[in-house]
């Protein structure tokens, strides 16, 4: 499989937690294992007005980046059911130089 | 695959639209459908795991009875559909002779499709008597009363839902700001509004201004975030529109031109100084400011309102407060802001009307009293209902009902004393469901089961924009399930044949689509199909019956002052009324009960008290919880993760009550607030038991009162206090 790399646009996620049951659903994993997985940093507040409380989706062992759906012209189960639409799959050049442009951006290659 | 809509059960208020795929007639996943405008094809979690609870071995899939001795045991017995029909139609119709139509009540809960169809079961028996399961009918419709008794109209925020081409429509205008009302838009997905459609514009450029007692996400995020005291938002609406006036930073032309009552209004908002807000909602004086400044100046703005304005006893002054902020500034039927949406079937004032006798109006329990039954709603007071079973006047019997989608006592009922009281008075009550639920154990004596979005047809039109859009049965129903359609159909014909003269349901969908000149095949072949759409409505008359310009109030203009509310004796003027049960109303209760107590947390994996079976969802969040601030557990020794009790006064009964929940130790809350999730209890715990819903309902701390007016019930403005759970407890 050519490496790909999972981009987040961070500072749109919700935490609604769609790509990890997508993921789950699509992939038949048991209830509590997922190929993507959200880990929540804060909430804290560190000035007035201001507050940590951030989603960062990440991939997990289990992901293989939904080869059979991309085979058939579909995104990614993760992809296609994000609700706030920040994730993507792309080659890690591409997903690299998305993020050095832009901020809030992560990405996790494989 | 097949092309579905989940505006029924297992899916939510929302029916988004989905492919079901199956094999040999068995769900196996569904997917969000990228093809359908609404949603796009996203999905939440709940749908995603649609076939947890469509295949879920504990589905009901058989009618049961149960003799009237054995209410509240496991003691069911599977018996035909003629039977179970027969029965049914022989009591109630018994009851009708003896007492009365009126001796049937109909319930339902939150509303989808199936709502319709209820109002025209009761209303074609000739029941006056259909209700709605909250307390004081406490969600949405004191929205839509209120902005009746404002524009004479209801205005939802545009996301551009009424086009095909969405945001990408020409006439579409991105909103410069939207303001998130309490609501936590993207985990409730409520009313018909997708929660990250708000996303979605903020993607595009809008601007963020929160009103939440919680740190949300969207909170976290916001231009702007007021921590308002739970209940205190009216005063807050008429503190930042005082603001506006002041300075002169609302629209004067469009006031002058388009509102009704402004020196009035203006005159209420004055006694609302910045410092007296900030007093009232625990706010800072600046915020208000701020927000006001910020309003003013973002057109077009949308405000994003959610449940918890309809959930206090002034629901619809805090409403029209918060409608004449976007009404003063201008931000009406203008792209981007408040617009009335396109509407084929008028399913929220339900479907039948005409065929309840005029004799029986008068018998609606409410109507005689509570001047808002009367005049503005064509429901019945459950809140009076209840007393009413308890109290059974000799004259005005009540001898059974009829409960379809109603998980009555995990769900919107409150004072579960009362309530299991009042309904295990009735002679005979009918469970029409798709699990066994806690309320058809502890007081049903016929269970009928229903199927599930992707075993039937169906109509999707929505609550907000409405669009000709079907419901698709992928997959045949498990067992002897039928569509709660296919029920009232079959039902509404041996009581009323001429109500109901159709031979199917597909007969009766087309019926419903009848002005459209489609039937319902050719809706489902084309669905979705969008309506006709303009904006400023007002300008072209289209919004009046006489077809001149204006909106279709006594005045023609906005009613910032509402001569309809004067003509029923109510408060003209959107005025702040403390809610009943808080440390400003009662300083004394306060003491021991220092907390103030938010109910209905929305979660993502649950509706109401829906989805608690399956085992992908349950796992997200596998206990009911409360959240508390970390000082405040830290003050009352309780660990995050431990057993506690919330306890409370069941409102002014003198009677007190408690619920068990795991702490949930989080700075979102506000040190002195606590806030709680609500439709809970346990599927798997013993059913002789009622699922343990007794010990976790958080409702059981709210009273049945009916408050100031008989709409707007206090679900998320009451007191309590919170202990440890001892051992064997
Ligand atoms: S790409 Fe496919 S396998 Fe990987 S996390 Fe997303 S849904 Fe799971
Ligand atoms: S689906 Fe999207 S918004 Fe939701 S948790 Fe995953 S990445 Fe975040
Ligand atoms: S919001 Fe969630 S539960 Fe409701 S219809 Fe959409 S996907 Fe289904």
């Amino acid at each position: 499989m050519a490496k790909k790399a999972l981009l987040v646009n961070y500072l749109w996620c919700t935490g609604c937690h769609s790509c990890e049951l997508a993921c789950q659903v699509k992939n038949n994993f048991p209830p509590g294992q997922f190929g993507i997985k959200l880990n929540r940093v804060g909430p804290w507040k560190y000035a007035p007005k201001k507050w940590q409380y951030s989603y960062f989706p990440l991939l997990t062992d289990q992901c293989h980046f939904c080869a059979d759906r991309l085979a058939e012209n579909k995104l990614p189960s993760c992809v296609q059911h994000c609700q706030a639409n920040c994730l993507q799959i792309l080659a890690p050049e591409e997903a690299a130089r998305i993020a050095a442009a832009n901020p809030g951006m992560i990405f996790m290659s494989k | 695959m097949t092309r579905s809509s989940a505006w029924t059960a297992p899916g939510c208020h929302l029916g988004c639209g989905l492919l079901i795929y199956a094999k040999d007639g068995k769900v196996e996943r569904v997917e969000g459908d990228p093809d359908n405008p609404y949603n796009q094809g996203r999905l939440c979690p709940r749908c995603l795991a649609v076939d947890d609870i469509v295949n879920h071995e504990k589905r009901i899939i058989y009618p049961l009875k149960r003799d009237l001795a054995d209410r509240g045991k496991d003691k069911w017995q599977r018996i035909s559909w003629d039977e179970a029909l027969d029965t049914i139609e022989r009591r109630f119709k018994e009851y009708k002779e003896k007492y009365g139509a009126e001796s049937v009540v109909f319930l339902q809960g939150t509303g989808r499709d199936i709502a319709p169809y209820i109002t025209r079961l009761a209303w074609s028996f000739g029941s006056p008597n259909y209700a709605f399961s909250l307390s004081n009918v406490a969600c949405f419709g004191p929205r839509i009363f209120a902005a009746n008794m404002l524009a004479g109209v209801f205005m939802v925020a545009d996301y551009g839902q009424q086009f095909i081409d969405r945001y990408d429509n020409p006439q579409y205008k991105n909103p410069g700001l939207v303001a998130v009302w309490g609501n936590n838009a993207v985990v409730a997905n409520s009313d018909g509004a997708y929660g990250h459609w708000v996303t979605d514009v903020l993607q595009r450029g809008a601007k963020l201004l929160v009103i939440d007692p919680r740190l949300t996400w969207l909170a976290a995020h916001a231009d702007l975030w007021l921590q308002i005291r739970p209940g205190s938002d009216g005063a807050l609406a008429l503190g930042m529109a005082n603001v506006m006036i002041q300075e002169k930073l609302y629209d004067e032309q469009f006031v002058q031109d388009w509102c009704f009552g402004f020196k009035k209004f203006a005159a209420l908002c004055a006694e609302w100084t910045p410092e007296r807000v900030a007093e009232v909602c625990w706010v800072e004086a600046g915020d208000v400011v701020a927000a006001a400044r910020l309003f003013a100046s973002s057109a077009p703005v949308m405000v994003q309102q959610g449940v918890a304005i309809d959930q206090r006893e002034d629901c619809y002054d805090a409403s029209r407060a918060i409608l004449s902020l976007l009404a003063i500034t201008g931000n009406i039927e203008k792209p981007g802001t408040m617009v009335v949406m396109p509407e084929f079937l008028k399913y929220i004032t339900g479907w039948g009307r005409d065929l309840l006798p005029y004799e029986q109006e008068d018998k609606r329990i409410g109507a005689d009293d509570l001047v808002v039954y009367k005049l503005g709603l064509h429901v019945a007071s459950i809140n009076k209902m209840i007393d009413h079973l308890i109290e059974q006047p000799a004259a005005y019997p009540l001898k059974a009902s009829w409960l379809q989608t109603v998980n009555l006592i995990a769900c919107g009922a409150v004072d579960n004393e009362r309530t299991h009281a009042a309904f295990s008075g009735l002679e005979f009550n009918v469970a029409v469901d798709l699990f066994m639920t806690p309320t058809a154990m502890a007081f049903c004596d016929l269970f009928l089961p229903v199927t599930t979005f992707t075993e039937r047809d169906g109509i999707r039109c929505g609550d907000n924009s409405q669009r000709g859009e079907t419901i698709n049965a992928a997959v045949p129903p498990r067992g002897e399930c039928r569509s709660d359609m296919e029920i009232n159909l079959e039902l509404g014909r041996r009581f009323n044949a001429t109500a109901w003269p159709w031979e199917n349901v597909g007969e009766m969908f087309s019926h419903i689509f009848a002005e459209s000149g489609m039937d319902f095949y050719q809706v489902q072949a084309t669905a979705p199909s969008y309506l006709p759409f303009e904006y400023e409505k007002f300008l072209s008359g289209k919004m009046r019956a006489d077809g001149k310009p204006g909106f279709p109030t006594p005045s023609g203009k906005l009613e910032l002052f509402s001569k309809s509310l004067e003509f029923m004796g109510l408060d003209p003027l959107p005025r702040y009324v403390e809610p009943p049960m808080t440390p400003f109303s009662q300083p004394e209760l306060a003491q021991e009960y220092p907390l103030v107590l938010q109910t209905g947390a929305r979660r993502h994996n649950t509706f109401h008290s829906e989805n608690r079976q399956s085992s992908r969802l349950r796992a997200m969040h596998p206990e009911p919880t409360v959240m508390i601030h970390p000082e405040t557990a830290a003050n009352l020794g309780v660990r995050d993760g431990q057993w506690v009790w919330v306890e409370g006064p069941v409102g002014l009964t003198g009677r007190v009550a408690r619920a068990k929940r795991l702490a949930e130790v989080t700075p979102i809350v506000d040190p002195r607030c606590a806030s709680a999730d609500h439709g809970w209890w346990r599927p798997e715990a013993d059913p002789e038991n009622l699922y343990d819903v007794n010990e976790l309902n958080i409702n059981n701390l709210i009273s049945w009162s009916t408050g100031l007016t008989g709409i707007g019930a206090n679900y998320k403005c009451i007191l309590c206090k919170i202990y440890p759970v001892k051992e064997n407890e």
